[in-house]
C-alpha cells in the first residue's frame, strides 16, 4: 500500500479534505472515503456515465479521474443538487416524467443533464441525445429521460 | 384506447413514485452502498480457461499477504446431491448452482469462480488473487451448440444424461434434454399448403446488461445467524438458495434486499452471496463482494446463443396450415436454458391445427445462462415472425392483415396445450393497423418498415402483504417484491383503490425475509399482478376490520355497515357516516390496532401480446441501421400506473433493438470473451434511438380483480424480427443471424449485388 496523499478540495460548495492513495479514483474517494455513494460504479472504465460528476464546470466520469487530481478544484456530485428549497428542477422533472425505473443510472443522468443545461439552456432533442450518449440506461429506452430534460429546459426558461 | 368500463379513482393515474426522492438525490441504498463496522472486502479468482480440470489450488502465498484475512475455494462448500428447485423463472439444479458459485473439480467457462479472498481493502484483495496458484489441466472447449450436440464431441459432464421427452435416459451427452410440443397432423398440414417456407437462424450470446454489477454483503454472526444484504430480484429466492448451498435451515438466514439497479432475470441466481457468507464465517467479519463489469459479462448468466429452424405452410388465402420448429439453445456450462419457454411462446399468437416444436437444451463451455426478459421467446420469435413475413410477401398479403386472419383468441389452444382465456392479441393487431404510424407511407431510399408480434405467458406464484392502519388514516403497506421498475407505486395504488384513499396515503415498504410473508421473485411479469393482488387482498382485509370498527362505534352489526367512495355508512340509527380517516382516529377505543394481511398464489394469470411497427434506414455504404420510428402496441389488461407500463414497453423494445443490431459475445477460439466491456459490448445509447411510441391496449384479464396482466417481458420479444423484416423492405436482404450488425448487413447487400 503506497503512502497516502492529503487532498484539499471543494465538493458541493463545501471545503473538504481527505487522505487517499494515488491509485484511487475520484469515484472510489467519493464512495468509499467520503461516504458520497450517490455516484455509482457501472463499468469503472468510462463507458457508462453512472459515475458522472462536474469538475471545474466540466462533465467527467469520476472513474477516470484520480482522487489526487481534484486538489483545489470544484466538484459537484448528485448530492449537491437538491437544496434547502427542495429538489433541483431536473430532479423534479425526472420524477414527474417517470424518467427512472431502477434508478441506478439516474444520478449520472441528472448530473450530466445539469452540465448540459448549464451550457445550453435550450437544447433540441438531438442535442440532448448527443450530450447524453455517454450515459447508459438499460431500463427506460431513454424516451422519458429525454422528455424530462426537455421539460426541465422549458420550465426553467433558460435559468439553469 | 381503454376498453375498460370501470371508473377507477387511483388506478390509471400517474402519482410520483414513493421512492422517488431518494432515487433522484442519490440517497437510495443499492447493494454496493451498504456500509458497516469492520467490513472486509472480497474478490473472486476466476478461471482463465474455458474448459479445464483443476488439479490443485495453493493459497499459501495469498494468505501470507498482509491485509488478507481468509481464502475459500470450492472445497469450502458442502457437497450437494441433485435437487431441482423452481426459483420463479425456471427450474434450477442446486448441485450445479453450487458448482457454479465455486468450481468443483472442473472449470467449465472462462470466468468460472475458483477461489475467493477477503482482505482489509479491495485493492489488497485483488493483489492476493494473483498470489493464488491454480494448476489446470486444460481441455478443448466446446463452443457451439450444433458442435456440442454431435456424438463425437467432448463431454462437459460425465454424468449428464439426456432427458428425452420427459423421461430420463442413460445416454451421457451434452444434450441435457429434448422437449416437444405437438398437435394435429403435421404432414397433412403441409400437404394442404399452397406455399411452404423453411429457414434457419442463429443468435449470439447476449447479456441483460443491467448497469449495476452484482454485489453481496454477508455477516455470519457469532450466534450462527447469517444476514445478507444484496441487490437481488428476490430476497426469499436468495434465502432458499443459500439454505440449500450452505446446507442450513432458512431460519438461520435473513436476506435484506437493497435497491436493485436492474435485473431482467439475471439477478435471481446467486453468485456472490454464498462466497461472502463463507468468507464471513472464516473471518468473523462482515464481507462485501462487488463484481466489476468484466466479471458481470464473464461470470454471471447471459441468455443462450441458439440455432433455430422454422417451417411454415399456408394457403394462398393466407391461412396457416402447418408450423414446425427445431430449436437448440446453449445452456452454458450447466443445463437449464429457457428452451421450454421459447417453445411455448413462439407460435402462440397464431391459431394452429397442425404444429410440432422440438427443443434442445445443450451445454457448452460458456457461462451458465440465466433468464433474460421473456427468456427464450425472443430467439424463437425471430424465426417465426420472419418466416411469416416471407409468406406474406409471397402471397401479397399485408402482414398485419395476415395476423388478423390467423390470430389466436379466447378458446383457441396454444401449441403447448393450454386453451386461451380472454386475451387481447387481435386487439393489438387492430390497433397497429389503425395507428397513424402504419397509415403513414415511409418515403426515401434504403428505408423500410417491418412488423412482428410476440407473446409471453406471464407468471402468478406466491406473494404476501401486510397493511398497518395509522391513526391519521394513512396506511403502511409492507410487501416483499423488490422494486425494479416502479412496482412500489403499482402495489400502493391497488391498495389505495380498495380503501378509497390516495396513493400518497399508502406508504409502501419493501421488506426483508424476516419481516414479510413469503414472496416469489420480482420477475416473470408477475409483480403488479400477483403482489398487487396480495396488496388488494390485504386491503380488503383492512376494509373488513374497519367496517367492524365503524359498526362498533355505531353499535350496529357489521352487516349493517357499507363502505363506498371512502365513506362508511349505516342506515340504522337515523343514518350515519364516517370517513376512513375518522374511523382510523378511533382505533384504540374500538379495540386496538388494525393490521390486515393476505397471501396469494393466483391462478388467473393473463398472458400478454404485443405487436410492433418499426421504420428504419440502412446506410448503403456501411450497413449501419438507423431506427427512424418505433411503435409498440401491447395488451396490458389494465394499466395500473400507465407511465410505468409505458416504461416497461420502451425499455424492452430498446433491449430488443440492441439484441437485433449490435449486441453479442465475441468469442476467441479458446472460448474467451473478447469484448467484456461496455465499449465493445455495444448497447443502445440515447443517440441511437428516436422516441419509442407506445399504445396500451386494455383487454382486462378476467382472472385479476383489476384486470391486470403482466407487462414487463413481452416488449422484448418482437423487435429483432420486426427489424429483420424492415431491413428486407429497405434493402432487399433477409438476415437470419443476430446481431444484424453493420458488417453483416453490408456483406449481405454486397452478396446480393454479386460481389
Amino acid at each position: 500500500m503506497s503512502k497516502k496523499v492529503h487532498v484539499q478540495t471543494r465538493i458541493n460548495g463545501e471545503e473538504v479534505e481527505f487522505l487517499c492513495e494515488p491509485r484511487q479514483s475520484l469515484l472510489e474517494v467519493l464512495r468509499d472515503i467520503l461516504g458520497l455513494t450517490g455516484s455509482k460504479e457501472g463499468c469503472n472504465n468510462g463507458n457508462c456515465g453512472a459515475c458522472s460528476v462536474i469538475l471545474d464546470g466540466v462533465l467527467v466520469d469520476s472513474c477516470l479521474v484520480l482522487g489526487v487530481e481534484v486538489a483545489s478544484k470544484e466538484v459537484t456530485t448528485i448530492e449537491g443538487l437538491a437544496g434547502p428549497n427542495g429538489l433541483h428542477p431536473l430532479q423534479q422533472k425526472f420524477l414527474e416524467n417517470a424518467a427512472l425505473q431502477c434508478g441506478i443510472c439516474t444520478p449520472g443522468f441528472i448530473v450530466a443533464s445539469k452540465a448540459l443545461l448549464d451550457k445550453n439552456p435550450h437544447p433540441t432533442e438531438h442535442e440532448v441525445r448527443y450530450w447524453l450518449a455517454g450515459n447508459l440506461c438499460r431500463c427506460t429506452g431513454y424516451d422519458k429521460i429525454i422528455r424530462a430534460v426537455l421539460d426541465t429546459a422549458q420550465s426553467m426558461g433558460g435559468k439553469a | 384506447m381503454s376498453t375498460t368500463t370501470k371508473d377507477y379513482k387511483v388506478i390509471g393515474t400517474r402519482p410520483i413514485r414513493h421512492d422517488g426522492a431518494d432515487k433522484v438525490t442519490g440517497r437510495a441504498i443499492y447493494g454496493a452502498d451498504v456500509q458497516m463496522t469492520g467490513l472486509l472486502h472480497g474478490k473472486i479468482l476466476r478461471s482463465p480457461h474455458a474448459h479445464a480440470r483443476i488439479r490443485s489450488i495453493d493459497t499459501t502465498k495469498a494468505l501470507a499477504l498482509p491485509g488478507v484475512k481468509a481464502v475459500v475455494t470450492g472445497q469450502d462448500l458442502p457437497l450437494i446431491a441433485d435437487k431441482v428447485e423452481d426459483l420463479g423463472e425456471g427450474a434450477v439444479n442446486l448441485r450445479f448452482l453450487s458448482n457454479n458459485v465455486l468450481a468443483h473439480e472442473k472449470v467449465l467457462y472462462k470466468g468460472h469462480a475458483v477461489a475467493a479472498v477477503a482482505a482489509t481493502d479491495p485493492h489488497t484483495a485483488e493483489e492476493a488473487l494473483s498470489l493464488i496458484d491454480v494448476d489446470y489441466e486444460i481441455l478443448p472447449p466446446v463452443l457451439d451448440v450444433r458442435e456440442a450436440m454431435k456424438e463425437a464431441t467432448l463431454l462437459l459432464h460425465n454424468d449428464l444424461t439426456t432427458k428425452e421427452l420427459g423421461k430420463n435416459t442413460d445416454k451421457v451427452s451434452n444434450i441435457a434434454s429434448h422437449i416437444q410440443f405437438k398437435q394435429g397432423d403435421l404432414e397433412k398440414g403441409f400437404k394442404e399448403a399452397d406455399i411452404v417456407i423453411e429457414r434457419e437462424f442463429t443468435t449470439a450470446t447476449v447479456h441483460q446488461g443491467y448497469i449495476e454489477p452484482h454485489n453481496a454483503t454477508a455477516l455470519w454472526n457469532t450466534d450462527g445467524q447469517i444476514t445478507v444484504w444484496c441487490s437481488t430480484q428476490g430476497a426469499f429466492a436468495v434465502q432458499k438458495q443459500l439454505s440449500e448451498i450452505l446446507r442450513l435451515p432458512v431460519s438461520k438466514i435473513r436476506v435484506i434486499p437493497a435497491e436493485i439497479g436492474g435485473g431482467f432475470g439475471g439477478k435471481i441466481n446467486v453468485y456472490l452471496e454464498p462466497v461472502a457468507a463463507l468468507l464471513s464465517r472464516k473471518t468473523g467479519h462482515p464481507v462485501k463482494i462487488l463484481m466489476n463489469r468484466a466479471e458481470v459479462f464473464e461470470g454471471t448468466g447471459p441468455t443462450p446463443a441458439s440455432y433455430i429452424r422454422v417451417k411454415i405452410g399456408a394457403t394462398r388465402g393466407g391461412r396457416i396450415t402447418a408450423a414446425q420448429a427445431y430449436l437448440a439453445y446453449e445452456a452454458g456450462a450447466y443445463p437449464g436454458s429457457p428452451i421450454n419457454a421459447g417453445c411455448m411462446c413462439m407460435f402462440a399468437p397464431y391459431r394452429l391445427e397442425n404444429v410440432q416444436i422440438d427443443g434442445y437444451d445443450v451445454v457448452v463451455n460458456k457461462p451458465k445462462t440465466s433468464a433474460y426478459r421473456a427468456p427464450g421467446a425472443t430467439n424463437a420469435a425471430l424465426g417465426a415472425e420472419t418466416v411469416i413475413d416471407e409468406i406474406c410477401e409471397q402471397l401479397s398479403i399485408d402482414p398485419l392483415q395476415f395476423r388478423m386472419i390467423n390470430g389466436a383468441k379466447e378458446g383457441d389452444r396454444r401449441p403447448d396445450g393450454p386453451v386461451f382465456p380472454r386475451v387481447g392479441y387481435l386487439e393489438t393487431v387492430q390497433a397497429a393497423m389503425e395507428h397513424e404510424h402504419y397509415k403513414t407511407p415511409l418515403e426515401g431510399p434504403n428505408r423500410g418498415r417491418g412488423v412482428a408480434s410476440g407473446f409471453w405467458f406471464n407468471g402468478g406464484f406466491q406473494s404476501s402483504a401486510t397493511i398497518n392502519v395509522n391513526a391519521d388514516g394513512t396506511v403502511a403497506l409492507v410487501e416483499g417484491s423488490v422494486d425494479i421498475g416502479g412496482t412500489r407505486a403499482s402495489l400502493a395504488m391497488q391498495a389505495a383503490e380498495v380503501l378509497c384513499i390516495s396513493a400518497e396515503d399508502v406508504r409502501p415498504i419493501v421488506a426483508d425475509t424476516h419481516s414479510v410473508g413469503y414472496n416469489d421473485v420480482t420477475g416473470g411479469s408477475r409483480t403488479a399482478f400477483a403482489s398487487g393482488w396480495a396488496a388488494y387482498e390485504a386491503a380488503q382485509n383492512v376494509k373488513k376490520q374497519m367496517v367492524e370498527r365503524a359498526a362498533k362505534i355505531w353499535e350496529v352489526s357489521p352487516e349493517e355497515v357499507g363502505f363506498e367512495n371512502g365513506v362508511f355508512r349505516t342506515t340504522k340509527n337515523g343514518g350515519k357516516q364516517l370517513t376512513f380517516k375518522e374511523v382510523a382516529a378511533q382505533l384504540t377505543r374500538t379495540g386496538g390496532p388494525v393490521v390486515g394481511s393476505a397471501t396469494v398464489m393466483p391462478r388467473g394469470v393473463g398472458g400478454a401480446f404485443a405487436t410492433h411497427i418499426v421504420d428504419l434506414e440502412v446506410d448503403p455504404e456501411t450497413g449501419k441501421v438507423q431506427i427512424l420510428r418505433y411503435t409498440a402496441v401491447q395488451d396490458a389488461g389494465t394499466a395500473v400506473h400507465p407511465s410505468y407500463v409505458e416504461g416497461q414497453m420502451q425499455g424492452g423494445v430498446v433491449q430488443g433493438i440492441g439484441w437485433a443490431l449490435n449486441e453479442e459475445y465475441f468469442y476467441t477460439d479458446k472460448g474467451q470473451m473478447a469484448n467484456a466491456s461496455f465499449l465493445d459490448y455495444r448497447m443502445p445509447t440515447s443517440l441511437d434511438l428516436p422516441m419509442i411510441d407506445t399504445v396500451i391496449v386494455e383487454v382486462p384479464n378476467p382472472g385479476h380483480p383489476f384486470g391486470v396482466r403482466g407487462v414487463g417481458e413481452v416488449p422484448i420479444v418482437p423487435p429483432p424480427a420486426a427489424i429483420a423484416n424492415a431491413i428486407y423492405r429497405a434493402v432487399g436482404v433477409r438476415l437470419r443471424d443476430l446481431p444484424m450488425s453493420p458488417g453483416r448487413v453490408l456483406q449481405a447487400m454486397l452478396d446480393k449485388k454479386g460481389h
